[in-house]
């Protein structure tokens, strides 16, 4: 069988959210449940309907579990892979292979995230992070992860292709003129390059404008069969592509710090959609930092490698640009709770229902997310669509 | 030319007691003669497992540079980089003996090993620097 055959096989068919921002007083597995039981409820369904269960958490090493056993659910398919950010888009596939093996009928994809309000703060993480995830070529060099690996990325894309920090700039002032248009988005003033460029240095060449945001927040989202799909409330969002590639963990052993794996997730997630990337009319990069955006749009073909600097400028990227990129506000200005990528599913899924409002891309027929995690380790590319395109 | 043979401790701490002994000693794989690093028990290129330690020779230039900054008017800011050293491998290091805001890609690199927390580790200082004021690394 090839992978070919499991192009539309899967849908969406319901997304939710809770605690974007903050959510003070709420636990992550309280706002998770909320996003879980929204979701379930968006698709027509109820929490007995689920049988499968996606999931994974910076902060449990077995979070599935308590997952499961709060939800009240005893799932027939259960994937807990923890790729880092990336890891809700990556979940896709295997979910996508236990549907169609008939071991479920209803995956429910879904992440929480108290990091801003919680007991269990970023800083306490990061220490946590180095005796779990132990870095020890790293981190006796006290780079300040992640934004560092990001910066010596940005470094070495300026000195390759003389990409300037003002390009940088654009992309998070791109990234803030769509969150203008999106009531739900964290951060929503007016930010301008000049004030990318003078806001805090953290890491040279990025500043504290450059970076994601620390926030709050639980998505989720259920996956069906097509032809279960179809008989549910809500316009199925079909599954064209999928795919996940990981080269490396730490930024010093990457290959090349100007070409991530995302060349081959994207590759093979086109190739099963049978798509090029001129056929997708919105966007959805993982911004942890804004260098994200500009190696994203390369290696996935939306310009060749080195020009992203020019493709963003201007405005390129911005409401009424060449591409729409980002369209929620991103990891940069709408919410980014420790693990964004599931944020990127549910954006792509309401861009394609056309429930947007301000920030709605016209007649939006296909649209890509593409997850990152890690510091440029994992990347999974995801390929939706609408009953048209199948 | 050790091999990696140790049967009583693995390539991590081969490595540091190598450095503990002021020497600075990489991988090279038997099977491809690509050069490994950081310290592995197989060959990540080629899957090989006679892996020899060599001395490093120590040259290297900077690839990637990023200073992080510390408090402003404190005085700790520090580059963070990635070292492409002359063997082929690339490590993340400190510039040492060098303002960090002054550290620029491609700049030629002497390793110098140092005490850190009661550990020796790998840094790096500007290549003319180290002839004066260090001698030639070890």
């Amino acid at each position: 069988m090839s992978l070919r055959n499991l192009r539309g096989k899967s849908a969406i068919v319901g997304v939710g959210e809770a605690g974007v921002g903050d959510a003070h007083g709420f636990s992550a597995m309280e706002i998770l449940a909320q996003a879980a039981i929204r979701a379930v409820a968006d698709a027509g369904l109820t929490m007995q309907d689920i049988d499968g269960l996606a999931t994974c958490s910076s902060a449990s090493s077995m979070w599935a579990l308590p997952v499961a056993e709060y939800l009240g659910l005893r799932p027939q398919f259960i994937d807990s892979t923890m790729l880092g950010g990336s890891s809700f888009i990556a979940h896709l596939m295997p979910a996508m292979l236990a549907l169609e093996s008939g071991q479920c009928n209803a995956v429910l994809v879904c992440y929480g995230s108290t990091q801003k309000t919680g007991t269990f703060s970023r800083k306490a993480m990061s220490d946590a992070f180095k005796l779990i995830d132990p870095l020890p070529y790293e981190h006796p060099y006290q780079p300040m992860l992640p934004p560092t690996a990001y910066a010596l990325a940005a470094s070495r894309h300026m000195h390759e292709f003389g990409t300037t920090r003002a390009q940088l700039a654009e992309v998070a002032v791109a990234a803030r003129r769509w969150a203008q248009l999106n009531p739900q988005a964290c951060m929503r003033d007016p930010l301008s390059i000049e004030d990318v460029l003078n806001s805090r240095m953290i890491s040279t060449p990025l500043t504290v404008r450059d970076c994601c945001l620390v926030t709050d927040g639980a998505g989720a989202f259920v996956l069906m069969r097509a032809e279960r799909a179809r008989a549910e409330k809500q316009k199925p969002v079909y599954v064209l592509g999928n795919a996940t590639a990981v080269w490396n963990r730490q930024i010093s052993s990457m290959e090349e710090l100007t070409v991530t794996a995302a060349t081959e997730s994207g590759q093979r997630a086109f190739d099963m959609a049978g798509l090029k990337p001129s056929d997708v009319s919105v966007v959805g990069l993982y911004d942890a930092f804004t260098i994200n955006t500009l190696l994203f749009l390369e290696d996935l073909g939306f310009c060749p490698k080195g020009e992203a600097g020019a493709f963003v400028q201007d405005g390129g990227i911005a409401p009424g640009g060449r591409l729409p990129v980002n369209t929620n506000g991103g990891g940069l200005s709408c919410v980014h709770p420790g693990m964004y990528g599931i944020f990127l599913v549910i954006e792509a899924v309401r861009q394609l229902r056309g429930d947007c409002g301000a920030r709605q891309v016209k007649d939006a027929k296909i649209a890509l997310a593409h997850g990152n995690g890690g510091t440029l380790s994992s990347q999974s590319t995801a390929i939706f669509g609408l009953e048209e395109t199948l | 030319m050790t091999t990696n043979d140790h049967s009583s401790s693995g390539p991590d701490a081969v490595f540091q007691d190598y450095l503990a002994q002021g020497e600075f000693r990489i991988q090279q794989c038997d099977s491809c003669s690509r050069h490994v690093f950081y310290p592995r028990v197989l060959c990540p290129h080629c899957g090989g497992t006679r892996l020899a330690w060599r001395a490093a020779s120590g040259h290297g230039a900077v690839y990637a540079c990023s200073v992080v900054m510390g408090k402003p008017g404190t005085g700790t800011d520090y580059a963070v980089v990635l070292v492409a050293l002359q063997e082929g491998v690339r490590m993340m290091s400190h510039v040492v003996d060098c303002d960090p805001h002054a550290v620029k890609i491609g700049m030629p690199l002497q390793a110098l090993i140092i005490e850190k927390e009661g550990k020796p580790l790998v840094v790096f200082a500007p290549e003319k620097l180290v002839e004066t004021s260090h001698g030639a690394a070890r």
